[in-house]
């Protein structure tokens, strides 16, 4: 198994390398992992998923209100399906809860058949129209005024930090070599292709761009200028644990010529979040909340569920979309370079991502690669850290093999010993605290770490962690006496 | 003296105890009331702690100030939390760290994970003793990067003085009470310049004393009327963007910012009881005997009044005792409390629940808090538009500082009116 973080990279010629681990390109590498291939997976950061798919509202999409008859809305249709299947094999934590679209006014009520229509032709067929009274007998804690909603009961909330771990996880004992700090500079195309990266040159027959946010500026390296990402940035606020009882279904709006605007919706970490706002901007950094945001988010809070707002805030974060000013994936091979663009994979990327990464093999195919035969992949099983489904903490039977998993770490969270043991030893280790928190929820919780930070820094350090200073026992400043 | 009470239900796995009196929180109002109980008689007095140690937030506490209402002398938080350990363990009580009440399966029966496994223990009263955290970052809505180098007063003082860890270089201490204070001496134990104090109110709320002990030798600016309203820095924090009240705007450069105060109650198993909270304090709207919502439940300590110093919650610890024995005797538990509420800029009081007929509160007096300094303020308590008590207060009351309120007008509220109001004119 090969995990890298630092030094050269292998001197050898892989027959695919993909750029950007996150959700989709860690499910693409998962894919071809399923074919005696040499596969290489670059990360610029120090995790998988650390950009997009890290931060947003982590909703198993139907695909009910896709454009019908686009790339995109057969890939979600596809990718659901998939998606589905491979979180109950692989212990993601999925909750299908279906999602309420409240009109509050008549203009939206009048659009709610045009809504059921079209999730028709995207082959949900599952919608009805509710009255208010059945609005409000499903969520009575809704905000007055709702006239009626769509109610679409395939949407479903996930773990997408599970999620791309799990491919990634998989990818990697299958052989597949993760290089992570290794951002992407120029590439010489040839017989092979000379990537250059932070971390010296990859060669590698095959190459697939999967970089999100900036896909736009891998395929300029290749001399294509097709499509440019302007980052859409979505803020969120979490709820606490407390606030989860409050609401029953996601809560969608009702898309207008806007956008498809803020939503109320339970996590499968027992939460609640409010958001996202829709910012497009420049910066591909730019990954910070602002007061107008903050304001704006409980401005639409206090119509859809007003005693939401009366609960603690829990965390507040924000994540761009790659939005490229177009309704669909973008999505091109270029068989001549043997090259593969995915890009434009906006918000709905983390549902369609196996189904993206199996439309990639085909592409893939077209551009020359022999994949040679098929063979099962090893499957695996991820820690819960969902609140729907038995934790650690909670089982004696794990407790009794091993008292570590009794030991608990992170009160808020009630995240163990165990776990952060674990976690911190996997196949696809944390290269940070953040990464932590989203393998183990550890810090993630409603204190921020006021009684657990340092224990848990501490277990983390203790591991060697990336950026900690090693330790030896007595390096403490000594005690001032004032 | 104990009869042994069925446990509620069986559950795979864990194991079923029972006990007299199950205490939940080893911090000084925890350890306090558990060894009232155990030198009382009780024979089964069990105290849990979720730690790895006991003694509450005073354990990483390294500054002295402790102990002075209850124990008549001065000591540093770590030999503070010592004592009361010490003094409820030689009186019979029995300690158990590293053990978490993680949810209710009873009115009186706590399910509980610890590294021996998993147990649900029955108890003839519970008594609440959870404390009290800071509100972090995020919970007081500071936009901005979410950079690394954000830290709660708590958080720090853990990362210092239990695990010995480094901190950043410079730092800005976010509010002006004793709290802020005592982040700035475990600061610069730790060998961070502090760069700034700010506070959105127009002066510090600690002791005059504190504040020039604090910034006479080595200086730094206290930022009055001054909002925080941003951090920046991607990695690691490298600013703090203030705003004064007049609109001047500017960053401050710092690898450090510890948000201090804003304390709210760690009020999880009482709400996950269903438990009645209070609206001002957030913790569990309690009676002048520590009685909550729910019979056989009494809280203590910072989780009803978040927050008062160490020695308040031991002392409310040690009255706690007195009530906890009767009801194990009587059982009665009142049935409908009148309700106490203050009105802005008062922020909370407690205890907040009282019965006209029934006893005072412990020393005879109220706690209350405000958001705002209060000069010279005259505090009214009403019930149904009648005046029942006027006080004068010769002094302005700082926010973050306890205002107290005597207990005299108690006995002339109507059981039966509405709740009692207290407000300033």
């Amino acid at each position: 198994m090969t995990v890298t973080t630092t030094g050269d990279l292998p001197d050898e010629v892989y027959d695919v390398a993909i750029v950007g681990a996150g959700v989709v390109g860690s499910a693409i590498a998962r894919e071809l992992a399923g074919h005696r291939l040499r596969i290489a997976l670059l990360e610029a950061s120090d995790d998988v998923g650390n950009g997009t798919s890290k931060a947003n509202t982590a909703i198993l999409h139907t695909g009910f209100d896709a454009t019908p008859d686009t790339l995109e809305a057969r890939l979600v249709r596809d990718g659901h399906r998939r998606l589905n299947a491979y979180a109950t094999e692989a212990g993601i934590p999925v909750e299908r809860l279906g999602a309420l679209l409240a009109a509050w006014d008549t203009e939206q009520l009048a659009a709610l058949p045009a809504l059921a229509e079209k999730a028709v032709r995207n082959g949900c067929h599952e919608t009805r129209i509710l009255g208010a009274d059945a609005v409000y007998a499903r969520e009575p804690r809704l905000g007055p005024g709702a006239l009626g909603a769509l109610h679409v009961p395939g949407e479903s909330v996930i773990c997408p930090w599970t999620t791309t771990l799990a491919y990634a996880t998989q990818a990697v004992r299958a052989g597949v070599h993760l290089h992570l700090h290794c951002a992407v500079r120029a590439v010489t195309t040839g017989e092979p292709h000379e990537v250059a990266t932070t971390r010296g040159v990859l060669r590698t027959r095959h190459l697939v761009n999967a970089a999100g946010l900036y896909a736009d500026e891998i395929d300029r390296l290749l001399g294509h200028t097709e499509f440019r990402v302007t980052p859409r940035r979505g803020q969120l606020i979490v709820f606490d644990k407390f606030a989860r009882g409050l609401v029953n279904h996601i809560l969608l709006p009702v898309p207008t010529a806007l956008g498809k605007g803020v939503l109320v919706a339970p996590t499968v970490y027992g939460n609640v979040l409010l958001g996202p706002t829709a910012e497009d901007l420049d910066d591909k950094q730019a990954t910070g909340s602002t007061a107008e945001g903050l304001a704006l988010l409980r401005e639409k809070g206090a119509r859809i569920m007003p005693e939401l707002l009366d609960e603690e805030v829990t965390a507040v974060y924000a994540g761009l979309r790659a939005a490229t000013g177009h309704g669909d994936y973008r999505i091109r091979a270029h068989p001549e370079q043997r090259y593969v663009t995915v890009g434009g994979i906006r918000s709905t990327g983390l549902t369609a991502s196996l189904a993206i990464a199996a439309h990639v093999a085909e592409l893939l195919t077209g551009c020359g690669l022999d994949p040679g035969p098929a063979r099962k992949l090893e499957p695996v099983r991820m820690p819960n850290i969902g609140e729907a489904f038995p934790r650690p903490y909670q089982r004696a039977d794990l407790i009794a093999a091993d008292p570590a998993y009794g030991t608990v770490v992170c009160h808020c969270e009630r995240v163990t010993r165990g776990e952060i043991r674990d976690a911190l030893t996997s196949t696809v280790p944390p290269g940070s605290l953040g990464g932590l928190q989203r393998r183990t929820r550890a810090l993630g919780g409603r204190c921020q770490g006021f009684s657990c930070g340092a224990a848990v820094r501490a277990q983390f350090e203790a591991h060697g962690g990336p950026g900690a200073p090693p330790r030896t026992p007595g390096t403490a400043p000594k005690e001032v006496r004032r | 003296m104990t009869t042994p009470t069925e446990p509620a239900t069986a559950a795979p796995g864990r194991r079923p105890r029972t006990v007299d009196v199950l205490v939940v929180g080893a911090g000084p109002a925890g350890l306090a009331v558990a060894a009232r109980l155990a030198a009382a008689g009780l024979d089964r007095v069990e105290v849990l702690d979720r730690e790895r140690h006991a003694g509450g937030i005073p354990r990483h506490c390294h500054h002295t100030g402790f102990g002075l209402r209850d124990l008549r002398r001065m000591m540093n938080g770590p030999d503070y939390a010592r004592h009361h350990i010490a003094t409820a363990l030689r009186a019979g009580a029995r300690l158990r760290t590293g053990v978490t009440a993680t949810g209710w399966a009873g009115p009186r029966t706590l399910d509980t994970t610890g590294p021996g496994g998993l147990e649900r223990i029955t108890a003839r009263a519970v008594v609440l003793a959870t404390g009290a955290r800071e509100r972090p970052r995020d919970a007081r809505l500071v936009p901005g990067d979410r950079p690394a180098g954000v830290l709660t007063t708590g958080g720090l003082q853990q990362a210092v003085h239990v695990h010995h860890q480094t901190v950043g270089r410079r730092a800005v201490v976010v509010g002006a009470e004793h709290i802020s204070y005592s982040a700035v001496l475990t600061l610069r134990h730790a060998g961070a310049e502090v760069a700034a104090m700010v506070t959105a109110l127009p002066h510090h709320q600690t002791v005059s004393a504190f504040d020039i002990g604090a910034r006479l030798r080595r200086p730094f600016p206290l930022l009055t009327d001054t909002t925080v309203t941003g951090l920046t820095g991607r990695g690691r924090l490298d600013g703090v963007r203030v705003r004064h009240r007049d609109g001047r705007t500017a960053t401050i450069a710092c690898d450090t910012v510890v948000f201090t105060g804003d304390w709210i109650p760690d009020h999880e198993l009482a709400r996950s009881a269903g438990i009645a909270l209070d609206h001002g304090t957030r913790g569990p709207a309690a009676d002048t005997e520590f009685r909550t919502g729910e019979p056989g439940v009494f809280a203590v300590g910072n989780l009803l009044h978040p927050v008062e110093t160490a020695d308040v919650a031991a002392l409310d610890g040690r009255f706690a005792a007195g009530p906890v024995l009767r009801h194990l005797t009587d059982g009665r538990w009142p049935a409908d409390p009148l309700p106490v509420r203050v009105r802005a800029p008062l922020r909370w009081i407690a205890p907040n629940r009282i019965d006209p007929d029934g006893p005072r509160p412990p020393l005879d007096r109220f706690t209350l808090r405000t958001a705002a300094f209060l000069t010279r303020p005259v505090l009214t308590v009403r019930q149904d538009g009648r005046t029942l008590h006027r006080r004068w207060v010769p002094r302005t009351v700082a926010p973050a500082r306890p205002l107290h309120l005597g207990a005299d007008w108690i006995a002339s509220a109507d059981p039966r009116g509405g709740p009692v109001l207290i407000a300033v004119d």
